[in-house]
C-alpha cells in the first residue's frame, strides 16, 4: 500500500506560515509518523526479497549512513518507513517529490534513479538522458531532506524548545534556585562556562565564544544521545555523519581564524622555542604550523565521526551476530542473543559515556583553539 | 551516501540548521541564561558580603552592649554604695541628734526638778521655820518675853543650819 503524501509536503510551508506548526514539534512528529508508509515487501527492497541470506555488513552500513527515507520497522514483509521529500537541483530546475516515488521496478521517477547497488549506492542519478545506465557525470545536486537532515531539524527544534523555555524560567524566576529542567541543565551550562570556556580562553575573552561553545556542546550531546535511541525519531546517526562533523569543525576553524590576533599569526610564521635552522632557509616549522591550522579542525571532525560511528557499528554488529547464528540454527541464535544483548547493553552504557565525552572533547578542543588564537603575548 | 564522503545536501542543510540554531539559541537562550546566571552569582556574592557585614556589626553591637551593661552595673553599684553611705550617715546623725535631744530634755528636766526641789526646800524650810517658830513660841511663850529677839536668834540659828 502507498499513501500519497506529496500533497502534504506542499501544504507544510503554508501551514508553517500560518504559525500552525511553529514550535509544535510534537504535532509535526505525529504528522510525520502518521504519514509513514506501510508497504508489502516486494522486489524493490532487496533485504525482504532474499531474507535467508543476511548480509551483516550491508545491514550495518545501511543503518550508519544517510538515507532518503526513514526506515522504522519491518514486520514480516511489511516495511514501515517515513518517506522524506527529495529535493533535486538538475539543469537549473528544482524537482521536489516524495522518496516513495522510487518504490517501483526501476527505482526511478521523473528521470531520476535511486541507485540500489554499486559505488553510487544510495545516490540519486539522472537516467533519462543517458538511457538505461545513468552516470554520475550527469550531476544531480541532491538537497533532499534525508534521514540525517530530518534528525538535525528535530533535534534543533528540541534544543530551541528546551533552552528557550529554560531561558524563560531564568527570566521569570530571577535570582532563585533552579527548578526542574533548569536545574538539570544548569550544571552543564556552568561546566562549559567555568571548566571549558573560562579555563581555556581566559576570564577576559571567554564571553564572546560562549554561544558557539554551548550550541556545539548541546547539539553534539543531544544528537549523540538521540542516536542511541533505537526508535524514531532517534536512531539517526547524526554526529556519526562526516558532513555534520565537517560543518561543525569548519565553524570552529572559521571562528579560530577570524579571531586570531597578531600574536597567533606571528607564532605560526615564526614559531618560538624552535631552532632557527628549522625556519631558514627551509621554512619547515611554518609549513607544519600552517598545516596544523587545518589539521586541528580536521581531527575534530574525524574524532567525533569515528567515535560515534564506531559505537553504532559495534552495537549493530552484536545485533547481526544474533541473525548470523540464527540463520545456522534457531537455538544457536537464541543462545547467542543472550550474550549479544548483554554486550549491547554494555556498549550502550559505554556509548552514554562516550556521548558526553565526545561532546565535551569537541567543545574543549574548540575552546582551546579559540584560546590559542586570542591569547595575549606574555611580556618577558 | 558513502560513509566518509560528505553529501552536498547534508552539508547545506547542516550549515543552515546550525547557523539558525546558533542564532536562535544565542539570542533567545544563551544570552538571557548567561546574563541571569551572572546576575544571580553577583546577587549571591553581595548577599554573602552583606551577611558577613551584618555579622561583624552584630559582634560590634554585642560588644558595645556588654560594655554598656557593665557601665550600668558599675553605676548602679556606685549608686547603691552612695545610698548606703547616706543612709548610714542619716541614721548616725539621727541617733546623735536624738541622743542630744534626750540629754537636753533630761538636763532640763533635772534642772526643773532641781528648781522645784529648791523651791520646795525653801518653802519647806520656811514652813519648818515657821512651824518651829510657832512651836517654839508655843513652847517658849512664857519663857520668851521678847519675841523679837527670839526670832532673830532662831533665824541666826536656821541660817547656819542647812537642810539636806
Amino acid at each position: 500500500m502507498h499513501f500519497n503524501i506529496d500533497s502534504l509536503y506542499f501544504m507544510m510551508p503554508a501551514m508553517l506560515k500560518k504559525g500552525l506548526f511553529f514550535g509544535k514539534t510534537a504535532i509535526m512528529l505525529f504528522v510525520i509518523l502518521f504519514t509513514c508508509t506501510v508497504r508489502a515487501g516486494t522486489a524493490d527492497h532487496p533485504a525482504s526479497g532474499e531474507q535467508e541470506s543476511f548480509n551483516a555488513g550491508r545491514m550495518i552500513m545501511e543503518h550508519v549512513v544517510d538515507n532518503h527515507e526513514w526506515h522504522i520497522a519491518e514486520i514480516g514483509s511489511l516495511h514501515i518507513t517515513v518517506p522524506l521529500p527529495v529535493i533535486l537541483l538538475y539543469d537549473g530546475k528544482v524537482h521536489v517529490f516524495s522518496s516513495n516515488r522510487f518504490h517501483n521496478e526501476t527505482h526511478s521517477y521523473q528521470g531520476f534513479r535511486l541507485e540500489q547497488d554499486g559505488p553510487d549506492k544510495g545516490k540519486i542519478i539522472r537516467v533519462a538522458d543517458t538511457g538505461a545506465s545513468g552516470s554520475i557525470a550527469a550531476r544531480v545536486y541532491d538537497f533532499s531532506i534525508t534521514k540525517t537532515v530530518l534528525a538535525i531539524f528535530i533535534s534543533s527544534f528540541l534544543l530551541i524548545w528546551i533552552f528557550v523555555s529554560v531561558a524563560r524560567r531564568y527570566k521569570h524566576n530571577p535570582n532563585k534556585a533552579p527548578k526542574g529542567l533548569q536545574s538539570l541543565l544548569e550544571p552543564l551550562i556552568l561546566f562549559i562556562r567555568d571548566d571549558i570556556a573560562k579555563s581555556s580562553i581566559g576570564e577576559k575573552r571567554y564571553e564572546k565564544f560562549m554561544p558557539f561553545l554551548l550550541t556545539v556542546f548541546f547539539f553534539i550531546f543531544f544528537n549523540n544521545l538521540f542516536g542511541l535511541i533505537p526508535f524514531f525519531p532517534g536512531g539517526a546517526n547524526v554526529t556519526g555523519n562526516i558532513a555534520v562533523t565537517l560543518v561543525m569543525a569548519v565553524f570552529t576553524f572559521i571562528i579560530t581564524t577570524l579571531n586570531g590576533n597578531k600574536h597567533y599569526w606571528i607564532d605560526i610564521i615564526n614559531t618560538p622555542g624552535v631552532p632557527w635552522w628549522l625556519k631558514i632557509p627551509l621554512p619547515l616549522m611554518p609549513v607544519v604550523e600552517i598545516i596544523g591550522i587545518i589539521t586541528k579542525p580536521f581531527v575534530l571532525m574525524v574524532r567525533l565521526f569515528a567515535n560515534i560511528t564506531a559505537g553504532h557499528i559495534i552495537v549493530l554488529g552484536f545485533v547481526s551476530l544474533i541473525f548470523i547464528f540464527g540463520a545456522i540454527s534457531a537455538a544457536l541464535g537464541l543462545g547467542v542473543s543472550v550474550v549479544s544483548v548483554a554486550f549491547m547493553v554494555f556498549m550502550d552504557l559505554l556509548e552514554l559515556l562516550v556521548a558526553f565525552i565526545q561532546a565535551y572533547v569537541f567543545t574543549l578542543l574548540s575552546a582551546l583553539y579559540f584560546g590559542l588564537a586570542t591569547i595575549e603575548p606574555e611580556h618577558h | 551516501m558513502e560513509l566518509i564522503t560528505p553529501g552536498l545536501g547534508l552539508l547545506f542543510w547542516m550549515t543552515l540548521a546550525f547557523l539558525l540554531l546558533l542564532f536562535i539559541l544565542g539570542k533567545f537562550a544563551w544570552k538571557p541564561i548567561l546574563k541571569m546566571l551572572h546576575e544571580r552569582e553577583t546577587s549571591i556574592h553581595e548577599a554573602l558580603n552583606a551577611a558577613n557585614q551584618a555579622k561583624e556589626e552584630m559582634k560590634k553591637l554585642k560588644f558595645s552592649n556588654e560594655q554598656l551593661m557593665q557601665e550600668a552595673k558599675n553605676e548602679r553599684d556606685a549608686m547603691m554604695n552612695e545610698a548606703r553611705k547616706i543612709k548610714e550617715k542619716i541614721i548616725e546623725e539621727a541617733r546623735l541628734k536624738a541622743g542630744e535631744e534626750a540629754s537636753r530634755i533630761i538636763e532640763s528636766a533635772k534642772e526643773s526638778i532641781h528648781n522645784e526641789k529648791m523651791a520646795a526646800m525653801t518653802e519647806l524650810k520656811n514652813q519648818i521655820a515657821q512651824s518651829s517658830l510657832d512651836l517654839a513660841r508655843l513652847i517658849l511663850k512664857r519663857e520668851l518675853s521678847e519675841p523679837r529677839e527670839q526670832e532673830a536668834y532662831i533665824k541666826g540659828l536656821l541660817k547656819d543650819y542647812k537642810f539636806n
